[in-house]
């Protein structure tokens, strides 16, 4: 498939071959079909994390860690062992001086292997601070962090509805591993856990199949389980104010979160089977779009901007008053708009015959609490289809920006 | 409880209404129609008797609607609404042999454009002409059943707030089931009215921060208190409370006296009655504190079950063995749940064993299914 097969990656030192491999592929790239595109690797270095405005790939597996170390250093250390792991492996790499096979006969492998013959398939490994990483729950100074919290890394109210699980809600430190293959998303985050053991351990991990958003122009929408066409309005890559709505600009401060930015996971369990026996009328009432192509229900297709004061017979709007669409449109919020990431998910049944299956809703945006924030205190409020959907976990957590090779994820942070 | 208002509040009596898609069964037999602001084009004015199914485009740049009328041109045998510009729905309609009047309405003004149409005798099944009036009673019948349970829903629940105000936990107690018994039987009805729900049946999981908590679930919690770090409602409070529940009880029942039905509404209130038990009942999440939810399963199952007899005459014309089949499944929901009865009542939600629920969840599963298919089966 791809020019750039899976090998070993010499050393930890070596994230420069990791880099040159990257060029490599990017040159060619063009040359390529689509299929090909998919297989290709994403560039790990650069002024901001790969993985937000990065054409969204397939594939995901989330996962947050509680860091079980007191130690600052012990901390630095694993960032540094993941920004090289994480540039090898999105290269197409393996982890490790020795890689999957090439070690001593008696040591367990450095790389876990299951991803040797794969292309990098488009792998992005992005990392993210939780609230909990800066102050313990009673406000005390974990790593000497507590004084650059961001004031926008906030804990997230209580919304209506709302019935999370602990057992996946918070962390200290979050990866978002995204990839247009399952096995190669799940081995990053495997091998990543491994190196973090000692210092962190998984908290909670989710896999996510068929992204739920387009992040690029180039890309169609794609469908959400509910069979919906769904963030049509999202931020693209390619729109003007793509950079100001997603990235943390000077003014906003703190300066070590400058070209990084706020993201929000929540799992949204979707009671699928009850939507299963909703009337189509009432599935588009509640999205205020077409089922069939995503276009509101004020006419046009699935790009025309819907006339939310279009009436029907009896002056009854044609996009309801607690549509989906009409109460998170940007229109309703000031034009703030975030970036969604969102992955459907499927994680067997609920012991009652029903699948235990949602969307693992992820969105990116300069700061939270002009964007999420208050779209979800007005859905949690408001929103239709909330008799559909319960929201099991949540995160909020700080992405740091990129970093150029020789440096590691989080440097400005724990430098600043 | 649900905080949505369901649709059917502000849909009058229309027909199954689909978006197109070539790839459907009906798509090679379908009949096109586009409606343009001063046109209404049919790809054909002729066709057989039995289902038929209306492809209708808005061409135009108004709000369009589109009627298939009796040949008196008066009597609407279909109709599909609020087609937004670009749009294109689907109408599907059951006719017999005779001639129609087909109209498209753009600007949803005026007689609309019209013209002829024929349906010649393919030999399928007509609809008996006593469709329209087994309706119109199916609706009378379902509306004073309303009423009923909303008048004894007050005379409960004046009973069971006066005796929390007074106190007397134990009498409240024995009384919560048995009067939530007949909200639960007409709820999708009392969730037409989105400001008195929430007062009297929000769960305390769906309150927003800051918001007051009354009702239902606020004194049942009260009632049966959680071990520890709850503080129990002083004398006043709980006067307000029950005074508050009897008076926005009765602003129910005031309320529901001026309501109409449609058949659509009978039918979309059963299939909704029962996936508030799949999703609240049979989870244990309604009766967080008192595990009352087999009551309020039964009472669900009530309501649902009356909505369907009232309409089972037309069902059983139109299609026999769906009458047949929600029959024999509404009597399996009932034996399933007969086996948890116990006294007066039923056994309390945390007795029943994992595999219990998980029954139970099945059968609700088994009727929910050919339930949701109902109402397309009336209005159609």
């Amino acid at each position: 498939m791809s020019a750039v097969s899976r090998r070993r990656f010499l050393g930890l030192i070596g994230a420069g071959a990791a880099t040159a491999a990257v060029g490599a592929t990017a040159a060619v790239a063009v040359s390529r079909d689509q299929a090909d595109a998919l297989a290709d690797a994403v560039p790990f270095f650069g002024s901001h994390q790969a993985g937000i405005l990065t054409p969204a790939q397939d594939r995901l597996h989330f996962a947050a860690f509680d860091l079980t170390t007191e130690r600052r250093d012990d901390v630095i250390r694993m960032l540094r062992a993941w920004t090289d792991a994480a540039a090898a492996m999105t290269a197409g790499l393996e982890v490790g001086e020795f890689g999957a096979t090439a070690g001593p006969y008696d040591a367990p492998p450095q790389d876990t292997g299951e991803a040797l013959g794969l292309p990098p398939s488009g792998l992005t490994v992005t990392i993210g601070f939780g609230r909990s990483l800066f102050t313990d729950s009673s406000g005390g100074d974990r790593f000497g962090l507590a004084g650059h919290l961001p004031a926008g890394l906030i804990e997230l109210p209580t919304f209506p509805g709302d019935t999370l699980d602990p057992a996946r809600t918070g962390g200290d430190i979050y990866v978002q591993a995204c990839a247009n293959d399952p096995q190669v998303a799940v081995h990053a985050v495997r091998n990543l856990a491994r190196l973090g053991f000692g210092t962190a351990t998984v908290r909670w991990s989710q896999l996510g199949f068929g992204r739920t958003s387009s992040t690029s122009a180039a890309q169609a929408t794609p469908r959400n389980l509910f069979g919906f066409k769904d963030g049509t309005a999202n931020v693209k890559a390619e729109d003007p104010d793509a950079n100001t709505s997603v990235w943390v600009q000077p003014a906003d401060g703190p300066q070590w979160m400058v070209g990084g930015t706020f993201g929000v996971a929540r799992r949204i369990r979707m009671t699928i089977e009850t939507w299963d026996r909703t009337s189509l009328r009432e599935q588009e009432a509640i999205f205020g779009r077409t089922k069939v192509d995503g276009a509101p229900l004020s006419g046009g297709d699935e790009f025309t901007e819907p006339d939310f004061g279009a009436m029907g017979r009896d002056d009854v709007p044609l996009i309801a008053m607690d549509s989906h669409m009409r109460l998170a449109h940007p229109s309703r919020h000031g034009g703030v708009r975030m970036l969604r990431r969102g992955y459907n998910y499927t994680d067997g049944s609920d012991g009652l015959g029903r699948l235990d299956a949602g969307l693992f809703f992820l969105a990116y945006q300069r700061d939270v609490r002009t964007s999420f924030l208050p779209v979800q205190q007005m859905l949690a409020r408001s929103d239709t289809l909330n008799e559909y959907i319960r929201h099991t976990g949540s995160a909020v957590f700080a992405v740091p920006p990129g970093v150029a090779e020789g440096g590691y994820i989080g440097q400005a942070l724990f430098e600043a | 409880m649900n905080r949505s208002i369901p649709i059917l509040v502000v849909a009058p009596l229309v027909l199954l209404a689909a978006c197109t898609d070539n790839d459907t069964a009906s798509g090679s037999d379908s009949i096109a129609v586009t409606s343009t602001d001063d046109a209404c084009r049919l790809s054909t004015t002729e066709a057989p008797s039995g289902n038929l199914v209306f492809d209708v485009t808005n061409d135009g740049s108004e709000v369009t609607e589109f009627y298939l009328l009796a040949e008196d041109g008066l009597r609407i045998i279909g109709e599909v609404e609020n087609i937004g510009p670009g749009l294109t729905r689907q109408l599907v309609v059951t006719a017999g042999p005779g001639t129609y009047v087909t109209a498209c309405k753009p600007g949803m003004v005026g007689d609309g454009i019209r013209a002829e149409f024929t349906v010649t005798d393919s030999g399928a099944a007509a609809p008996t002409g006593e469709a329209g009036a087994l309706l119109a009673t199916a609706t009378e019948q379902y509306h004073e059943f309303v009423e009923h349970e909303a008048e004894d829903l007050l005379e409960k629940t004046e009973e069971f707030a006066a005796l929390y105000a007074a106190g007397d936990d134990d009498g409240a107690r024995a009384l919560y089931a048995d009067a939530r018994t007949h909200w639960e039987r007409i709820e999708p009805v009392a969730e037409l009215f989105g400001d008195l729900d929430p007062r009297l049946d929000l769960r305390e999981a769906d309150l927003a921060e800051g918001e007051a908590w009354t009702g239902w679930h606020r004194i049942e919690k009260d009632l049966w208190p959680p071990a520890d770090g709850y503080t129990a409602a002083t004398a006043d409070e709980r006067a307000a409370l029950a005074d508050q529940l009897v008076a926005d009880t009765k602003e129910l029942v005031e309320r529901v006296e001026d309501l109409t039905f449609t058949p659509d509404q009978l039918g979309n209130g059963a299939k909704e009655l029962l996936d508030e038990v799949a999703t609240g009942k049979v989870t244990g999440e309604e009766e967080a504190w008192s595990h009352t939810d087999l009551w309020d399963f039964q009472a669900n199952v009530d309501g649902a079950r009356v909505a369907f007899d009232a309409l089972a005459p037309v069902v059983q014309g139109k299609d026999p063995e769906l009458a047949q089949m929600l029959e024999s499944r509404f009597d399996d929901v009932q034996a399933a749940l007969d086996q948890h009865r116990k006294g007066d009542g039923f056994v309390l939600y945390t007795d029943l064993s994992p595999n219990q629920v998980k029954r139970l969840a099945a059968s609700v599963d088994a009727l929910a299914e050919p339930l949701s298919q109902l109402t397309a089966t009336v209005v159609t």
